[in-house]
């Protein structure tokens, strides 16, 4: 016979479920939660009203209209978001034909299922937290649903935080000991990408200053020595060498341009970086990078490509150096890419240039700086609006830019000139975080500069963004830009608390991404090989993980026994085993059953021990009960037990 | 003192055969100084138990059947004008004694129903501004007839609570009876039987009741077992229940010859106590529900 539930444990059932729902209204269409919230109250009615169950005929064309809203809203069954959409507005359509034991079970397990669904979003410790009060609830409407009689709420929810509790060295144990497999378990589905922002592959006016309100974490980098000067933290990223009208795009892999020479001194620059999922191929490096990751692609112009877009967080390690000589000789091809310009624009440039013809390289690198210094031009992430002759419009109309229009004017100014020259995008900077002694690099950090090739120099980095605004490349954008208040909260400086606070979060964040979501394969081998002194193979592990988990069973159900026992005293203790003894012979006390009844009782069944077993309630009664016991009474008690055994057995 | 109540005990029970169970619970009654209700049809030796009791013990003993037209004055005493003494004398009354028998105090009217109930609380009576303190010990043994009811005024169950204890003697087991039937026991003997103690000896004895020890564990099973009864019934035992669940368990640890109380003592008295306190239809198991349902 099927067991029905009260209404006590239906309102249980619907607030767990609210609360899921609740966890999960980001991630749903808005007519989902409406319409889940709908068949939950609708069951609370028909509990609280005694309206009539639907009938399954008419749950069947509802069943439809969901189905059909689903393929409308996400164009489909499949993905994550639709997967999920459908699983919610059925789990609380179930709560429709829910009436017996079975049912609430189902329900309920499907709801742990959703919370499990949380972290197919994001893994971040916010989501951990927004986990907790739903996996607690639900723990606790399963108590209930479970129990005969009804609880009260502060016994469920104890009951419930102690079970979850008491499930969290297990969960530990599995984490670090469960073989981890290289790469997801699953591929996340691909609209799981979509929200990724980071440097494109091509410079437009206006690509970076957007980025740039943007406070994400591109990375954050670890020094393995001191870190150098803020000056000379530029992160390169991809190098961009073709110009069509105000768009520069990267030189195609087909050209084929061979490795530049890169000759290098001074001290070594070792670090190691945890790269935000950007979803493309570049890894941000120091300037001049020497060594790079397994796996990842060096270009000919020294950007660094890993082998497919970077969807999951990734951390690295790398060397580089930033005194260095890059590509002393320059080839015909290389020549005629690095000064293309299109013909036909920004004549006002092309006059202007005309006038430094006598110079060399050198002196019109310093005429076209000087021009920027000494007209007034303006450092700002809400520059104006540029014609087509952009170029000339921003050098002699506007003179408002940001670090994409000084690099993308000067690399023009140089072309022009006959200087080859080439824009480098990336980041530039970073902030320390005094917590964990690492740097955080954001997207507001982004930044392009240029690199023009001189005669036995190579190619040399020149900041046209320096000369407008020293302070953007000395001390960061905060402090270019303090002024204003164009920039994310984030990045600004004039919250000290605030600020703070976010360090010490971030802190804590990049230790949760280290060591929680970084936990791959080789992190465990590597931390196991750390704690066992030599590495562990696949069966070794779980042999471990199967036998750590039995041994903190077995201890804490050793705790917890004689924390149950210590609350007995010792005449308690006896008695119980005294009466467990009985037990074998199919007597037992009921609860309410006083001592002397039950020897009463047993010495009907075990006639020949009467005078023993009615002794044994006796003393057990003037150990518990009178003024001041005798302390003979419990040796006495304790040897008529014991007697007992012998006779028993 | 020992001595005394197993002898108290062995001699009623030559008069009462067959129930030394319900003589050692009314001497419990009495010896936690409470008052006894016992509840039966007639002819089912309620007055023998009463009046054997008040020999037994060495008290004086007077019997007042309540009738409908029994005046408060009839129980409590008059003050009479004496012509000698140009003066109002106070008669006495039947409650001036150590045991009074009120037999079917259902039948009188509530007027004087609550006269004798306050008298069993006070230990005092008030006649024309003087009051006249009642002889101690003082105990009131009440009978009435559950049956039959026309012509009777049910005690109302505030007045039920005055009464420590209720009991019920119910039918003699066969061999109780063919005693009886062969003349060995009954009123006839209650004549010749010897007083084993008197008033001194039982207020010494009730004194000792208090000292009986009740340890925390017996309090923590106690209190469950009123908790139990406020959570499962319309209205609950009152504090003044709990104290005399308490003291009589006392006083049966007393008469089992043990100084400190254990769960067998409360259990044993707790049908008497609480049965008629508890508001409930006619339900006769409603002790042991309690008893069950209450872990120790």
């Amino acid at each position: 016979m099927p067991h029905y539930l009260n209404v006590y444990q239906l309102k249980w059932l619907l607030l767990s479920l609210a609360v899921v729902l609740v966890s999960h209204v980001a991630n749903l269409p808005v007519w989902v939660i409406a319409a889940s919230a709908t068949f939950g109250t609708w069951r609370y009615c028909i509990e609280k009203y005694q309206w009539p169950m639907p009938k399954a005929w008419q749950l069947l064309p509802i069943t439809l209209l969901i189905c059909i809203g689903i393929i409308f809203t996400f164009k489909g069954f499949f993905g994550r978001d639709a997967s999920l959409s459908l699983l919610v507005v059925m789990c609380s359509l179930k709560l429709l034909e829910t009436k017996t034991l079975r049912d609430y079970m189902l329900v309920i397990v499907l709801g742990y299922f959703l919370v499990g669904n949380l972290f197919l979003f994001n893994q971040t410790i916010a989501t951990f937290l927004v986990s907790i009060p739903p996996l607690i609830l639900l723990t606790a409407t399963l108590i209930n649903t479970s129990l005969p009689t009804i609880q009260s709420i502060q016994f469920s929810f104890k009951l419930a935080c102690q079970l979850l509790l008491q499930a969290v060295p297990v969960m530990l144990i599995l984490f670090v000991l469960f073989p981890r497999i290289p790469g997801p378990l699953w591929g996340l589905p691909q609209n799981a990408n979509n929200a990724m922002s980071g440097l494109g592959d091509s410079l437009q006016f206006g690509n970076i200053s957007n980025l740039t309100k943007n406070s994400a974490i591109a990375f954050r980098a670890q020094f393995k020595g001191a870190i150098p000067a803020n000056n000379q933290l530029y992160w390169r990223g991809p190098v961009l060498w073709h110009q069509k009208n105000q768009n520069w795009t990267m030189s195609s892999a087909k050209i084929g341009l061979p490795l530049e020479k890169l000759t290098v001194q001074g001290a070594p620059i070792q670090y190691a970086i945890t790269l935000e999922p950007h979803n493309r191929l570049w890894l941000l490096m120091l300037d001049m990078p020497t060594t790079i990751p397994q796996k990842a692609k060096l270009t000919h112009d020294y950007s660094v490509l890993a082998d497919r877009p970077v969807r999951t967080r990734m951390r690295y390690e790398a060397t580089s150096f930033n005194q260095y000589q890059l590509g002393t000789s320059l080839s015909e091809r290389e020549k005629l890419l690095s000064l293309q310009i299109n013909e036909g624009e920004n004549p006002k440039t092309i006059e202007l240039v005309k006038t430094w013809e006598h110079l060399s390289a050198a002196d019109k690198i310093n005429a076209a700086l000087n021009l920027y210094r000494q007209q007034d031009f303006f450092y700002t992430l809400q520059p104006p609006r540029l014609s087509k002759n952009s170029v000339d419009d921003f050098l002699f109309n506007t003179k408002r830019g940001f670090c994409e229009h000084y690099a993308t004017s000067f690399v023009y100014l140089m072309r022009a000139a006959s200087v080859p020259a080439r824009i480098v995008t990336g980041y530039q900077g970073g902030e320390f975080n005094p917590n964990g002694n690492y740097l955080i690099v954001r997207q507001s950090d982004a930044h392009a500069w240029a690199e023009v090739w001189l005669q036995d120099k190579g190619w040399v980095r020149v900041d046209p963004t320096a000369a407008v605004s020293p302070e953007r490349i000395e001390f960061g954008i905060s402090e270019a830009l303090s002024n204003t208040d164009e920039l994310p909260i984030m990045a600004r400086k004039d919250y000290p608390w605030l600020k703070k606070a976010y360090l010490n979060w971030d802190s804590v964040n990049n230790g949760w991404n280290q060591w929680v979501l970084g936990y791959d394969d080789k992190k465990q081998l590597d931390f196991l090989k750390k704690l066992t002194g030599k590495g562990l193979n696949l069966q070794e592990m779980l042999i471990w993980m199967m036998a750590m988990i039995v041994l903190v069973m077995v201890a804490t159900s050793y705790f917890l026994i004689k924390q149950n026992k210590t609350k007995l005293n010792p005449a308690q203790h006896l008695y119980a085993r005294y009466l467990n003894q009985l037990k074998r012979t199919g007597l037992e006390p009921r609860s309410s059953e006083a001592a002397l009844d039950f020897a009463q009782r047993a010495a009907a069944v075990l006639p020949n021990q009467k005078q023993l077993i009615i002794e044994i309630a006796q003393r057990y009664n003037a150990l518990m009960y009178s003024a001041s016991p005798k302390p003979e009474l419990l040796d006495e008690l304790a040897q008529r037990i014991k007697q007992l055994k012998i006779k028993t057995l | 003192m020992q001595n005394t109540i197993n002898a108290i005990i062995q001699a009623a029970s030559q008069v009462i055969l067959g129930k030394e169970s319900h003589i050692k619970l009314s001497l419990t009654c009495l010896l936690a100084g409470g008052h006894l209700l016992i509840e039966d049809l007639p002819g089912m030796g309620k007055t023998t138990l009463a009046h054997t009791l008040a020999q037994v013990l060495g008290l004086s003993f007077r019997r007042t059947q309540f009738t409908s037209d029994l005046l408060p004055a009839d129980i409590i005493g008059v003050s009479v004008f004496d012509r000698n003494t140009s003066n109002f004398q106070f008669h006495p009354g039947p409650i001036f004694s150590n045991v009074l028998l009120a037999d079917e105090i259902n039948r009188a009217t509530p007027k004087t129903q609550s006269a004798l109930l306050e008298a069993m609380e006070e230990h005092q009576v008030t006649v024309d501004g003087n009051t006249h303190l009642l002889p101690s010990p003082f105990f009131v043994i009440a009978t009435q007839n559950p049956k039959h009811h026309i012509g009777t005024f049910a005690l109302p169950e505030s007045q039920l609570d005055r009464f420590l204890m209720r009991i019920t003697l119910g039918y003699p087991d066969s061999q109780s009876e063919r005693a009886l039937l062969q003349n060995k026991g009954g009123r006839a003997n209650a004549q010749h039987i010897q007083a084993v103690c008197d008033g001194e000896t039982l207020l010494k004895l009730q004194q000792n009741v208090s000292h009986v020890h009740v340890s925390d564990a017996l309090l923590d099973y106690l209190q469950a077992l009123i908790q139990y009864t406020r959570t499962q019934f319309n209205t609950g035992l009152s504090p003044r229940a709990g104290l005399g669940l308490r003291q009589c368990a006392q006083a049966w640890a007393m008469c089992e010859g043990r100084d400190f109380v254990i769960p067998e003592d409360i259990q044993a008295v707790l049908p008497s106590v609480v049965t008629h306190r508890l508001q409930t239809d006619g339900n006769i198991n409603i002790a042991k529900q309690i008893l069950d349902n209450v872990a120790i």
